[in-house]
């Protein structure tokens, strides 16, 4: 679609291991509106993270292959993109990221406002801005003071002394706010938020979500979120995109997702959910191994519904109205 | 500040790590099989002089009594006379003091200078030709012995080529004696000709020792820079778009050397006191000349002296490590 801030387009990424090729992603396409927030979920291993990086362009180059496929933002394929413009022009300006554990993605020997004042020394928007040019000094002040204000709207107490902390001086929960406004300083238009809130007290997880979700609406700008928390997709996503095994299976509106799930995969996905009625049901089976998957549909093995032909042939994607899956024997017919 | 307390803390702990060292000291020297009492009085000495001897030296006493006097002694400045020269051991090891911690510390910052950079470069190379090559001079930087070196440094560059002294400080006299230092002398007196003539005396004894010390680095910033640049804060600073360069020598550097410091400290330690043979190549008029003198002479207070001073010297290396690691390292001290 044209309106589209980003489109991947069948993105084929495989690692290498001592065992052999492992297709992590394979044939991923995926594409997510300017102000859209959208859900990325699934099991562990099912290549949430590799999709985040791959479009940040930060997959370990010593491991990861990209094989094909396209990562179509603002007119060019990212992964056509030189590493040093990648560096200078879009990570950090155009994408930004948000990590999973902030406890470890803040450097330990720096105090948080060094980091700061580095990242707004390359990515401050006020570089953009004329009236700041040849008077560097005048922009610094401007983005101190800019940096204090998010501080504030990030809800931090006292941003002044904030700065002059190391993180390890400062909570989980007020690292990762540190984290969003970080984020969203530079004022980007994709926000990568990696399971974010995984490694925070379930009681601050809401709260972190919010505020993510709060901003980012008031901005405009698009969030890829990945999760495999199901509820925490609930609270913020607008759409929600389902991965299994390197390939996107399912994807939908939010209310959609949760009412009229279309793949069994999804399926068994929500009634994972607990519920006081039915206490906590896994999903039997494991997620195939990647060097060497299941011929067909990849869920077969562990699909009730499966028949011969989910062993012989991967199921085309049918989209219906907003609303797509990949599966021979989908759960729900889409409204015309 | 914690800083403070962290110095503090470190500076007390210096008391009974010292107190340590004087009973390691003292008691090792009275295990040696040699009779200082019989050395002091003399060759032909009969058994009556002897036992004079051993009693104005106090070595009839019994053992506690015996170290207690040392300590006090010690405290008071007096490390007793040596046996040999007939000077206090407290005024020789001065003079000599300076010698080797000249020698030492611009082993150690060349080491530096040297080890930090080429260890970052065979990281950040990992498996290319460079890194290979770094591996195996490193391996040998370490496993060549460095008699050997040094006499073959001598041999090229002294004999063979003749553009280094063979041995030695300085042409003729020294500077005028301040601080001992021949470099710092030299510049307080604005003495250009001897300053150079220092620096170059020092070319090949810096040489042999930083060698290994250099090995020792470039492997410790290399393991430090590969371990950063694994570290999720390192996958952040990329995905959020900061430069390599400054991810590279900015961040990374930082958490790398704080092992390499670690190990520059204890380098500079075993500098001090192990530079013994390539003083004696040398002949380089330091601690470690004295200390083999020492040694083969029997001469008791010389030696417990020198390894009175050489433990110091390591412990207080230690105590500004450990200061450094917590400027380094926030984590240390805040």
């Amino acid at each position: 679609m044209e309106s589209d801030l980003i489109a991947v387009r069948d993105l084929r990424v495989a690692f290498a291991s001592d065992a052999g090729l492992a297709k992590v992603l394979d044939g991923v396409s995926c594409s997510i509106r300017p102000g859209e927030i959208r859900g990325l979920v699934g099991e562990s291993g099912c290549g949430k993270t590799t999709l985040a990086r791959a479009i940040l362009g930060i997959l370990p180059p010593n491991s990861a292959r990209i094989q094909g496929g396209q990562v179509l933002f603002g007119g060019r394929d990212l992964l056509t993109v030189p590493e040093a413009a990648l560096a200078r022009e879009v990570r950090g300006r155009e994408i930004a990221y948000i990590p999973q554990d902030p406890s470890t993605a803040f450097n330990p020997v720096f105090t948080i406002g060094t980091q700061i004042a580095d990242l707004m020394h390359w990515k401050s928007p006020l570089l953009r801005d004329p009236s700041f040019r040849g008077n560097a000094r005048a922009r610094r002040e401007a983005d101190l003071a800019r940096v204090v204000e998010w501080l504030r709207l990030v809800q931090l107490p006292n941003p002044e002394a904030l700065l002059r902390k190391y993180p390890h001086e400062v909570s989980g929960g007020q690292r990762q706010r540190l984290m969003i406004a970080m984020a969203l300083l530079p004022e980007p238009k994709l926000v990568i938020a990696d399971e974010p809130t995984t490694a925070l007290d379930v009681t601050v997880q809401a709260q972190i979500l919010k505020l993510l979700k709060g901003l980012a609406r008031d901005r405009n700008v698009a969030v890829l979120f990945t999760t495999h928390d199901l509820g925490a997709a609930y609270e913020i996503c607008d759409r929600i995109t389902v991965m299994y095994a390197g390939q996107e299976v399912e994807e939908a509106p939010v209310a959609e997702f949760f009412n009229r799930p279309s793949h069994p995969y999804t399926r068994k996905l929500l009634d994972s959910l607990p519920s006081a009625e039915t206490g906590l049901r896994g999903i039997p089976g494991e997620i195939p191994r990647l060097i060497d998957p299941p011929p067909g549909c990849r869920f077969n093995p562990r699909c009730e519904r499966a028949t011969e032909i989910c062993q012989q042939r991967p199921p085309a994607e049918l989209a219906g109205p907003g609303h797509s899956v990949r599966c021979h024997h989908r759960l729900t017919e889409f409204a015309a | 500040m914690k800083i403070f307390v962290l110095v503090v803390n470190r500076v007390i702990w210096f008391v009974p790590t010292l107190l340590g060292l004087l009973a390691i000291v003292f008691f090792i020297s009275h295990v040696i099989p040699a009779d200082p009492a019989a050395f002091a009085a003399g060759e032909n000495a009969s058994a009556a002089t002897i036992a004079e001897m051993r009693a104005r030296l106090g070595l009839d006493q019994p053992l506690h009594i015996q170290f207690l006097r040392y300590v006090q002694s010690i405290l008071s400045g007096d490390m007793g006379r040596s046996i040999y020269t007939g000077r206090p051991v407290s005024e020789d090891l001065l003079s000599r003091l300076p010698a080797t911690l000249e020698l030492t510390l611009v082993t150690v910052v060349v080491a530096a200078l040297i080890g930090v950079p080429l260890g970052v470069v065979s990281a950040l190379r990992r498996n290319s030709w460079v890194d290979h090559a770094l591996r195996f001079v490193t391996i040998a930087g370490l496993a060549i012995a460095s008699f050997w070196f040094a006499i073959l440094l001598q041999l090229f560059f002294s004999m063979q080529l003749g553009i280094t002294p063979l041995t030695g400080r300085v042409e003729g006299w020294g500077p005028e004696p301040i601080t001992g230092f021949y470099i710092i002398d030299s510049l307080i007196n604005w003495d250009m000709e001897t300053l150079l003539d220092a620096f170059h005396h020092l070319i090949l004894p810096v040489a042999t020792l930083a060698l290994p010390a250099a090995a020792t680095i470039v492997r410790f910033t290399r393991a430090g820079v590969l371990n950063a640049l694994e570290s999720n804060y390192v996958l952040y600073e990329t995905a959020m778009g900061y430069p390599r360069s400054q991810i590279v020598w900015k961040y990374v550097l930082r958490n790398a050397l704080i092992g390499t410091v670690t190990q520059i400290g204890l380098i500079f330690g075993i500098l001090l006191a192990g530079a013994v043979v390539v003083e004696a190549v040398f002949d380089w008029p330091g601690l470690g000349m004295f200390a083999v003198n020492s040694i083969l002479n029997s001469d008791y207070n010389a030696v417990m002296g020198f390894t009175l001073i050489a433990g110091t010297m390591f412990i207080v290396v230690n105590l500004l490590v450990d200061i450094l690691q917590g400027l380094i390292d926030p984590r240390e001290t805040r």
